[in-house]
């Protein structure tokens, strides 16, 4: 091995990366209240009271419906962003790009902070709704990274062929463009669901009394007898988004072959 | 009539189109986004009533702001410590970038970018609780030199600036290994066996041909984790317990608890400002870096 300094720096790096995720599972397992070694024994008992707990259930609910509401709309609105961005030039495109995808390196704090003051400066109440409304604007940008690169890949001789064969601007769309596209929309739908699911400080700012997955968990960090429940929900959470990220790489795989390119890796 | 025609013209147009498709995402982020931030930059000017905003003119707020020891020491613990959280997470990530970019087959790149950015995709929230199990005071580590033997009493590794530092680097730290990625992939690697034909050593090649090269990725990965740690409110509460505040939890405090819109509006709009600032003067102090290349 010639670079093996390196390379063992880069597993090490790993290890780093991994390590907090590999003690979940072990001590959402371990039949002790306090966290730390050594471990106690296995019990299940964790995952059963989170099984039972009824506010844990509405802020499922809540999180499901937002998280949803905001990848279905952020995609929507990514797709008519990205695909004004890739296929047309107009003046002030720059800016108003520039404007969309502001929130990718605008702190969250100040993004929840301004909606908080305008939604309760015109009366709006405070709900599941709000946060929705914040969570579209923030994953918006990913969806338009993610569909750029679907859109860019697209042959717009491909198009061009419908057009000329009778087609109109609408049918050539829908029987051409989104079905190439398609790959990029499910893995645009996933990475906002994912995103909002996760996503903390505008839930707090914005969710009012409603709790969402998030919330909850910040809530009842302060207690310690509530944390081996939480390293259990943590537990079924890696594991549910590791199966959505592995769905969103397989279908953003797919749509790189399907269009011909080759693969330059990465989400971003 | 010349009017209609002209109308009918750019109805037709590229730049129309690209207007009509674009509008339904602009008008969301114009009213969602520009709107509640003029608001706020306008609050900032107002005075605070009880329970409501007076309409009036003033300063009052910013100079209230700034004259706040309480104020400006949070500001600058926030800057020092987004300053060490960008430090470390670049420097750190750095070697993975180049790893994977120049010493990691084609088709492992991938799978290696995927397995960087799995940990990121986790619950944030959990990621940065399990940072306070592991240097709790009877935390993994603290156990783990306890039945070693190394230690007689725990270690103290929480409430401070440091645990602030390496949970913030953890959970950046795809943020910055991408953007390295990118650039380093885009060197032409026969400027490489350019460098080492004309009698460089494998080091200089890499201090005076591949590190600039890379340089607008290592900018890129400075600001993309700088600015959203500026405004991190979790780590700061979790990881911190409270001890150093960070300007975050200092907004969050003054609008909802004291619920001082004005005040709160005021520090909102100095720390992005401040924010900004810092931003644009690295962007300048590295500008010969970002020249575009061919």
């Amino acid at each position: 091995m010639k670079f093996s300094a390196l390379r063992s720096y880069a597993y090490l790096y790993l290890l780093f990366l991994y390590a907090p995720i590999i003690l979940l599972p072990i001590f959402a397992f371990n039949d002790g209240t306090i966290i730390a070694f050594p471990l106690k024994g296995f019990t299940i008992e964790w995952f059963r009271q989170m099984a039972g707990n009824a506010t844990l259930r509405t802020a499922v609910q809540n999180s499901l419906i937002i998280a949803l509401s905001a990848a279905i709309f952020a995609t929507t609105l990514g797709v008519f962003a990205a695909r004004a961005a890739t296929r047309f030039s107009f003046p002030g495109k720059g800016g108003i790009i520039g404007l969309i995808m502001l929130p990718l390196v605008l702190p969250e704090i100040i993004v929840a902070v301004s909606l908080l003051v305008v939604l309760l400066g015109i009366g709006v109440k405070l709900s599941v709704f709000t946060v929705i409304l914040g969570h579209v604007l923030i994953c918006t940008p990913y969806a338009i990274a993610i569909l750029n690169t679907a859109f860019n890949a697209l042959d717009r001789s491909l198009e061009e062929a419908a057009f000329d064969l009778g087609e109109t601007k609408w049918s050539t769309f829908r029987l051409i463009t989104l079905p190439l596209v398609m790959p990029g929309i499910i893995s645009s739908l996933l990475m906002s669901f994912t995103i909002s699911l996760d996503e903390f400080i505008i839930a707090f700012f914005l969710a009012g009394a409603e709790p969402t997955l998030p919330t909850y968990i910040f809530s009842q960090l302060r207690f310690p007898k509530q944390i081996p429940m939480i390293m259990a929900l943590g537990t079924c959470l890696v594991a549910a988004s590791i199966i959505l990220l592995t769905i969103a790489e397989y279908f953003r795989r797919r749509g790189i072959a399907r269009t011909g390119g080759t693969d330059a890796g990465g989400f971003l | 009539m010349a009017r209609a025609t002209r109308w009918r013209r750019f109805t037709r147009s590229e730049a129309f189109s690209g207007y009509a498709l674009v509008s339904p995402t602009a008008l969301y982020a114009l009213l969602m986004l520009a709107a509640p931030l003029a608001t706020i930059v306008a609050f900032s000017f107002f005075k605070d009533g009880y329970l409501t905003v007076i309409r009036e003119f003033t300063v009052q707020n910013y100079i209230d702001t700034w004259a706040d020891p309480v104020f400006r020491a949070i500001l600058l613990r926030s800057l020092f410590v987004s300053g060490m959280v960008t430090l470390t997470t670049v420097l750190i990530a750095f070697p993975i970038a180049y790893y994977i970019s120049f010493h990691v087959s084609r088709d492992m790149k991938s799978r290696w970018l995927f397995l960087i950015t799995i940990p990121f995709w986790t619950s944030y929230l959990i990621r940065v609780f399990l940072w306070k199990v592991i240097l709790g005071y009877n935390g993994v580590i603290n156990s783990g030199l306890d039945i070693v033997g190394l230690i007689d009493q725990p270690l103290n590794m929480l409430n401070n600036v440091q645990a602030i530092v390496v949970t913030l680097a953890h959970a950046y730290a795809p943020f910055a290994i991408l953007p390295i990625f990118v650039a380093l992939e885009k060197i032409d690697r026969a400027l490489l066996e350019a460098g080492q034909d004309l009698g460089e050593s494998r080091l200089m090649t890499f201090w005076r041909v591949t590190l600039p090269l890379a340089m607008p990725g290592v900018v890129a990965a400075v600001l993309i984790v700088f600015i959203p740690t500026i405004g991190d409110y979790v780590t700061p509460q979790l990881i911190g317990g409270g001890k150093v505040p960070m300007v975050a939890n200092l907004i969050q405090v003054r609008m909802l608890d004291l619920d001082n819109k004005p005040m709160g509006s005021a520090i909102a709009v100095s720390a992005m400002v401040i924010v900004t600032l810092v931003s644009l003067i690295f962007l300048f102090l590295n500008r010969r870096f970002l020249r575009v290349q061919k």
